[in-house]
């Protein structure tokens, strides 16, 4: 777990595993965007309550108009993404996004927008330009009306755990 | 060639975790409404209580979205895959 994850005090249920270059890789794409919001999909693998990152594919933000603080991915590159996918047995398990010098956690648009049920939203605080802090969130709940975001454990697997879960 | 319509992963809980589901219909509410009848749970997540198509949900032709087509009326055939698409936005809205 990196140093940004230890604001978050609440108890915590859930794992997302993602190896240490994805892990990298996402934060990265914070900087690169930085000052505006990045975003992008996680693709991998449910397992029980957990899911298992296996490759980070950043999209674009197709929000023009105020891209420092909203995010948003295009249906039709997502098409693509899933194909992608599918065709290597992996499936849609999240997202991450930026939030270029705010805080790690999720906001009231970014519940209000979730609607993916089951997967992992990450959030990465990028400050004047550099990545500080990545937390993820599950959303859970059956419908709309109940959905809610809650905080999820990262693991962050070392170079010799990446071997084992790529294999 | 069949008409099939590209389930996402939330939604999959609902299909039995297929992820592609064939279909009948020559319009897109026609091919719908064959998926919520073979999975009537899935009808509350794609439509609200005055059955319009939730306004979060996205649904494509193959790469177009219907939205810039014939809406629920857009005409489909065999070998077209309908992709059903929440849409991915948020941001820290300050």
């Amino acid at each position: 777990m990196n140093d940004g994850c230890r604001e978050i005090e609440a108890e915590i249920n859930n794992m997302l595993t993602i190896k240490n270059a994805d892990y990298e890789q996402l934060r990265r794409h914070g900087e690169e965007t930085y000052p505006f919001e990045c975003c992008g999909v996680l693709l991998g693998q449910f397992t029980g309550q957990d899911r298992v990152v296996q490759e980070v594919v950043g999209c674009g933000n197709t929000r023009a108009d105020r891209p420092q603080d909203r995010y948003h991915i295009d249906p039709k590159e997502l098409i693509s993404v899933q194909r992608q996918a599918t065709g290597k047995g992996l499936e849609i398990v999240g997202f991450y996004h930026s939030h270029p010098d705010h805080p790690a956690r999720w906001s009231q648009t970014d519940l209000a927008e979730a609607h993916w049920l089951g997967c992992s939203y990450v959030i990465t605080s990028v400050d004047s330009g550099v990545a500080r802090d990545t937390n993820a969130f599950v959303l859970l709940g059956d419908t709309e009306e109940n959905k809610r975001l809650e905080n999820e454990e990262i693991h962050v697997a070392s170079p010799v755990e990446d071997r084992t879960i790529c294999r | 060639m069949s008409l099939r319509v590209s389930i996402p992963t939330p939604l999959r809980r609902y299909t039995e975790g297929a992820g592609l589901i064939e279909v009948s219909g020559e319009s897109v509410a026609a091919a719908l409404q064959s998926l919520t009848e073979q999975y009537p749970p899935i009808k509350q997540h794609l439509y609200n209580d005055e059955g319009r198509l939730r306004s979060f949900v996205n649904v494509y032709v193959n790469d177009d979205d219907i939205r810039y087509l014939q809406k629920t009326e857009t005409v489909v055939r065999p070998g077209d895959v309908i992709s059903i698409v929440p849409s991915i936005a948020g941001g820290s809205g300050r």
